[in-house]
């Protein structure tokens, strides 16, 4: 992984200097940027928004979309809502765990898939789904989760 | 002054005679609506026709045009015929005998009971819908605001800002009959009416698109399918309570509603409907999209409030109230995204024709997000009052795969289980209410006999548990108890006293917890052990055989 070039996240932070309640959206893109937030980066917000480390990690580790750990290539999320639930989401985590050999939260080791579990993404009608970075699969069955892992 | 923006609107030109609108949600989209697209485009190419025909993509959510299940579809506008299940093969065919003929392809319609269906709003998904919140999504396209003009859009809030005062609004509201979509059911009207009285020199107005329920998609429909109508209702409520400034919540799981939106409201700033002295007058308004970052508890307004104020999303206890101390301190108006699309119908049709809708005091229509064992799944709308049996049976066609009705989650984790007893009860706040349900956000997830009740009121208590933000101890602990003992007559080691625990357990939760999303908690599991007792019961008594 390479070296995070702090100075190249000041535009964002330029960006949302004078708005009221800028740690968040700040947080957002610079995640978007860089894929996580480790502590390093933390500092630098800190230092540059004037917030306390304390409340940055307090914001961090409440929300569960941020990150301090790197990511793999492609996010999977498996929907764990309510309708994929009652069509056979358990199945496709199965599956998925089989393929790539990791738990919910773990990375492959060729750093190629990240996979969490995520709550309902709101396709229901197509339950049962996982999203794969912006991408929503569905009406899946656990037979075809190694041919949509092919795709990537 | 005003003249000018709207020089800037591109006023139809480019927009064909005729048009196919191909439904881009999600749904489609994943079977196979790109490719019917580029194949239609190519048919008109060939045929010369692109000057006759655009086909379009309508919309891109999953709410879409409706019936998810019958994807990928096509409509004629001209005419509104329906196609479903399209495939690439039976493009040409369309193009030829339909568009260029003007002769339906009766092999591709639709067959309901032995019976080919022409008219989109004749299948059955949509017979028996109203659509009012809904009434744009599938047939507009969400990035062009000129199709959102066409259908009146804007006017509402100009003449309110023309003819109207402040607290005429108010009264048009209240006596619309509206209350708030999001799951509470608090009158609209009086809530705009309380912050309209506060004196501040700051208010705010939040749209609380934090649709956190699993199982409801309505409020992401909206947005991505007819966002500049929630513009449009923020703006209003901005004039009616005096505040300048607004927020959209959305939450972080619906990327492509955060597009849209933001999309919609540059363009709306473009042509003067946001920004300053709109219509040429005093008003002012601006609106910012603030995404949130996985939190459902957020939902809860103090909650969110909290987090649009960039600390972690902790609610706090009410009073105060938002409306005389929220966002900053400041009077604060929160809306949910269905009730704000409900604004604009009501000020231009009507606060009597509003209210002759629904039943005595459940006024217009609600949005359900139907999904889980049946046939067809989607969106419906339907006034208040509707039955259970008419939206399962008639509108969804009934349980998939032959199998018998069970059970209806409605409301998601604050909500509770209706059994088949109830299918004739007609759904709105008071009589959901009296059977320990709510009509919630609408999200509405059908169960075939093959569920377990139990292990359905584990899962919502394993969500409410993971998502409970930790700062009251009922809530916290409560539900992390509450799991354990579903865990335990599950896995066939309770015994009775675990029952009465639960039950006890559930009652302290729902009194003492500081938020919505403790108090509701253990509604799942009540109103299991309602209507299903005798599932916990069977488990407990095989354990205590075992053991």
């Amino acid at each position: 992984m390479a070296a995070i070039k702090l100075g190249e996240l000041d535009h964002i932070l330029e960006k949302h200097s004078s708005k009221k309640g800028n740690l968040i959206p700040v947080l957002h893109e610079i995640q978007e940027e860089i894929g996580y937030l480790p502590t390093e980066v933390q500092r630098y917000v800190s230092q540059n928004l004037g917030v306390a480390m304390s409340k940055i990690y307090g914001v961090i580790s409440f929300y569960s979309f941020f990150t301090t750990e790197p990511k793999g290539e492609h996010t999977i999320g498996v929907c764990m809502g309510t309708a994929c639930y009652v069509k056979g989401a358990e199945d496709i985590l199965m599956r998925l765990k089989e393929e790539l050999g990791i738990e919910t939260g773990q990375t492959t080791e060729d750093n190629k898939f990240t996979m969490t579990m995520t709550r309902c993404l709101g396709t229901c009608s197509m339950a049962p789904v996982i999203m794969i970075d912006d991408q929503v699969h569905g009406n899946l069955t656990a037979e075809n989760v190694p041919e949509i892992l092919k795709k990537y | 002054m005003f003249q000018k923006y709207l020089k800037n609107i591109n006023w139809g030109v480019k927009m064909a005679k005729n048009e196919i609108l191909i439904c881009a949600g999600t749904a489609c989209v994943s079977a196979g609506a790109e490719e019917i697209k580029a194949k239609f485009e190519e048919e008109f190419r060939k045929l010369n026709m692109t000057e006759d025909y655009e086909c379009k993509t309508v919309i891109s959510s999953t709410g879409c045009v409706g019936p998810c299940s019958l994807g990928p579809v096509a409509i004629v506008k001209a005419d509104n015929t329906f196609y479903g299940h399209l495939k690439s093969e039976n493009v040409p065919k369309i193009v030829k005998q339909h568009l260029q003929q003007g002769k339906i392809v009766e092999e591709l319609l639709t067959e309901e009971d032995g019976e080919k269906i022409e008219d989109f709003k004749d299948i059955r998904f949509m017979k028996k819908q109203k659509r009012i919140a809904l009434r744009n999504t599938g047939i507009i396209d969400p990035n062009k605001i000129e199709e959102y003009l066409e259908r009146n859009g804007y006017q509402a809030l100009k003449n309110i800002l023309k003819q109207m005062t402040p607290l005429e609004v108010i009264e048009e509201i209240k006596d619309s009959g509206l209350r708030g979509r999001g799951g509470a059911g608090f009158p609209t009207g009086l809530k705009w009416s309380f912050a309209h009285q506060n004196k501040a020199d700051q208010k705010y107005i939040i749209c609380n698109a934090d649709e956190g329920d699993p199982g409801a998609f309505m409020d992401r429909s909206i947005l991505e399918g007819d966002p500049h109508s929630i513009i449009e209702a923020m703006a209003i409520a901005g004039y009616v309570i005096g505040a300048d400034q607004g927020f959209v919540y959305v939450r972080a799981e619906y990327p492509l509603a955060v597009k849209n939106l933001k999309i919609a409201i540059k363009q709306a700033e473009n042509t003067g409907f946001l920004g300053s002295n709109i219509y040429g007058g005093d008003f002012s308004f601006n609106l910012e999209v603030r995404v949130g970052a996985g939190a459902f508890v957020c939902g809860e307004e103090t909650a969110l409030i909290a987090s649009i104020e960039g600390k972690r999303g902790q609610p706090s206890t009410k009073p105060p109230y938002p409306a005389n101390s929220g966002l900053w301190g400041k009077p604060t108006v929160i809306n949910n995204v269905e009730t704000l699309a409900n604004i604009v119908p009501i000020i231009n049709q009507g606060s009597q024709w509003f209210n002759s809708i629904g039943t005595e005091k459940s006024k217009g229509t609600k949005v359900f997000a139907v999904a889980g064992d049946v046939k067809e799944t989607g969106l419906v709308e339907v006034p208040m009052g509707t039955t259970l049996r008419e939206i399962i049976f008639e509108i969804a066609g009934g349980i998939a795969d032959g199998k018998e009705f069970k059970a209806a989650q409605i409301g998601g984790p604050s909500g509770g289980t209706i059994p088949k007893e109830y299918l004739d009860l007609k759904i709105d706040y008071e009589s959901l209410a009296e059977i320990g349900a709510i009509v919630g956000s609408g999200g509405l997830v059908i169960m075939d006999e093959d569920n377990s009740m139990v292990d359905v009121a584990r899962f919502f208590l394993d969500f409410t548990e993971d998502e409970s933000c930790g700062k009251c101890t009922p809530c916290r602990i409560g539900t992390k108890r509450m799991l354990d003992i579903l865990e335990k007559i599950l896995a066939g080691k309770a015994n009775s006293d675990d029952l009465v625990k639960l039950e006890k357990l559930a009652k302290v939760i729902q009194e003492t917890s500081l938020c919505g999303l403790g108090q509701t908690a253990p509604n799942p599991v009540l109103s299991t052990l309602e209507f299903f007792r005798d599932e916990y019961e069977e488990l407990i008594t095989d354990a205590e055989e075992v053991n």
